[in-house]
């Protein structure tokens, strides 16, 4: 647990040093919000269209922030030091987890206010907490498979292209989850309680990759 | 030198499939009844639906091979589960395309989003599709093994897990005239699908077997090549998950 929190504290010290990874993420929403206006000509939308256009949106910018995770650790021997320390390797999973999260979620503090000015018709006002709800709902999917994905590919040949190709798929469902859980807070007339079906299959989710990427992450670190 | 042997009993296995593959094709355009709604095409049921579960449990099946690498850490448990994955890839992309065929002839449309296990489907072997390009974008070879296994096992728990997502995303389920567990199929129907489910099962288990055979009789070659003609000579296999 401590090991962990020291290796968060280094990645987060080092984005705020470099702001490499975050600033990208907050840019590349902002000019996918762009592209969607023009691509479906629409000024504004609401509804499950919109929860549609953000979960894609957040999914791309959220992608760039997998393929950077392990990238630092590979190039400049971070791996070859944590496995030299004499520390639980489930630490690397739960700090890289953590840190990933927390850049998603700094990510959407920026541009989903954004969606709101750019895009939404309704008012973002009564779903906010609904939405935040299940927003971080799918940053823990995207935070703990995102993770497990990268430790995977950054020791591939072509890990930028290795990396998207398995996290799309392993993403699907909790991304239908989402989608489908932030449709109805995006209307008009909501009632601000996102439904509850999506939210328990998001959260089984959520769960099932966890536990899953804690009993097989100790076997990408060996050597 | 282990004395496993793939080949063994690969002859009658062989037999076997031949003939229940035979058997069910024979039932299938002989014995089972015309389905009253839509008729001849509907006999392509017999082949998609068992193409379709064997891939399935192959990838499943291909999962549990993996979890035999990790804990065993020889190489032998990989080359299992590369093969039962890439075998049922196969099944799986002929599982899609007639299930493509079938819904053109009875739906009219070669894609119907509204049926979930379609869909399912799809996410899964676009999911799989990615195993062949992660495990050779890997050079070490233990590292290969490795996180190819990871893939499997990961990707084996997500299959159930994607199913029951898009089946209850899904606004409606298309009205259907089957269900897989052959619910309310007739007598005759039934027969007719568990004989070639039975006959496709064979089939990727002698596939199955007759790749190890070839896979281990090419690993033992080199190893003999290589005992005979000195370390040098043997180029390192480029696309192979064969141990060497």
């Amino acid at each position: 647990m401590r090991t962990a929190l020291i290796i968060l504290r280094k990645d987060l010290r080092v984005e705020l040093r470099t702001l490499e990874t975050v600033p990208a993420m907050v840019l590349l929403a902002l000019v996918t919000f762009v592209i969607f206006h023009f691509g479906l000509d629409r000024d504004t939308i609401d509804g499950q269209l919109a929860a549609g256009v953000l979960t894609a949106t957040l999914l791309f910018a959220a992608v760039l922030g997998i393929n950077r995770l392990f990238v630092a650790e590979r190039e400049q021997g971070g791996f070859d030091a944590f496995l030299l320390a004499p520390v639980d390797r489930t630490a690397m999973l739960l700090a890289k987890a953590s840190a990933l999260f927390l850049f998603l979620t700094a990510l959407e503090v920026i541009a989903v206010p954004a969606f709101a000015l750019f895009l939404l018709g309704p008012s973002l006002g009564p779903a906010i907490l609904g939405l935040s709800l299940v927003l971080i709902l799918a940053n823990v999917g995207l935070a703990v498979i995102g993770t497990l994905v990268s430790a995977i590919a950054v020791h591939t040949r072509a890990r930028d292209l290795i990396g998207p190709v398995i996290s799309l798929p392993l993403l699907i469902p909790a991304l239908i989850a989402t989608a489908r859980a932030a449709g109805p807070l995006l209307t008009l007339h909501t009632s601000g309680s996102p439904p509850g079906r999506w939210l328990a299959i998001l959260g089984l989710y959520d769960l099932v990759f966890a536990l899953l990427a804690y009993a097989v992450f100790d076997f990408l670190l060996e050597d | 030198m282990p004395s496993t042997t793939y080949g063994k009993g690969l002859r009658s296995l062989s037999l076997a499939t031949i003939a229940t593959i035979a058997t069910a094709l024979v039932l299938t355009f002989f014995y089972a009844p015309l389905d009253a709604d839509q008729g001849f095409v509907q006999k392509i049921f017999y082949l998609h639906v068992p193409l379709a579960v064997v891939s399935l449990c192959g990838f499943i099946f291909g999962a549990g091979l993996a979890i035999g690498y990790l804990r065993t850490g020889d190489r032998k448990w990989d080359m299992r589960s590369y093969v039962a994955i890439h075998m049922a890839l196969i099944f799986g992309i002929g599982g899609l395309i007639t299930g493509s065929i079938w819904a053109k002839a009875s739906w009219g449309h070669w894609w119907v989003w509204n049926e979930p296990t379609l869909v399912s489907f799809l996410i899964v072997l676009l999911l799989f599709a990615t195993y062949q390009p992660l495990r050779f974008s890997i050079e070490d070879p233990e590292r290969q093994s490795r996180y190819a296994s990871v893939f499997s096992v990961v990707a084996g728990a997500f299959v159930p897990l994607n199913f029951m997502a898009v089946r209850l995303a899904q606004q409606y389920v298309h009205p259907r005239v089957l269900t897989l567990g052959g619910g309310n199929l007739p007598g005759a129907m039934r027969l007719t699908f568990l004989v070639a489910l039975l006959g496709i099962a064979l089939l990727y288990v002698t596939l199955w077997k007759y790749e190890m055979t070839a896979k281990y009789t090419r690993m033992q070659v080199r190893r003999l090549r290589r005992t005979l003609l000195g370390e040098d000579t043997i180029r390192p296999s480029g696309r192979s998950a064969a141990p060497s």
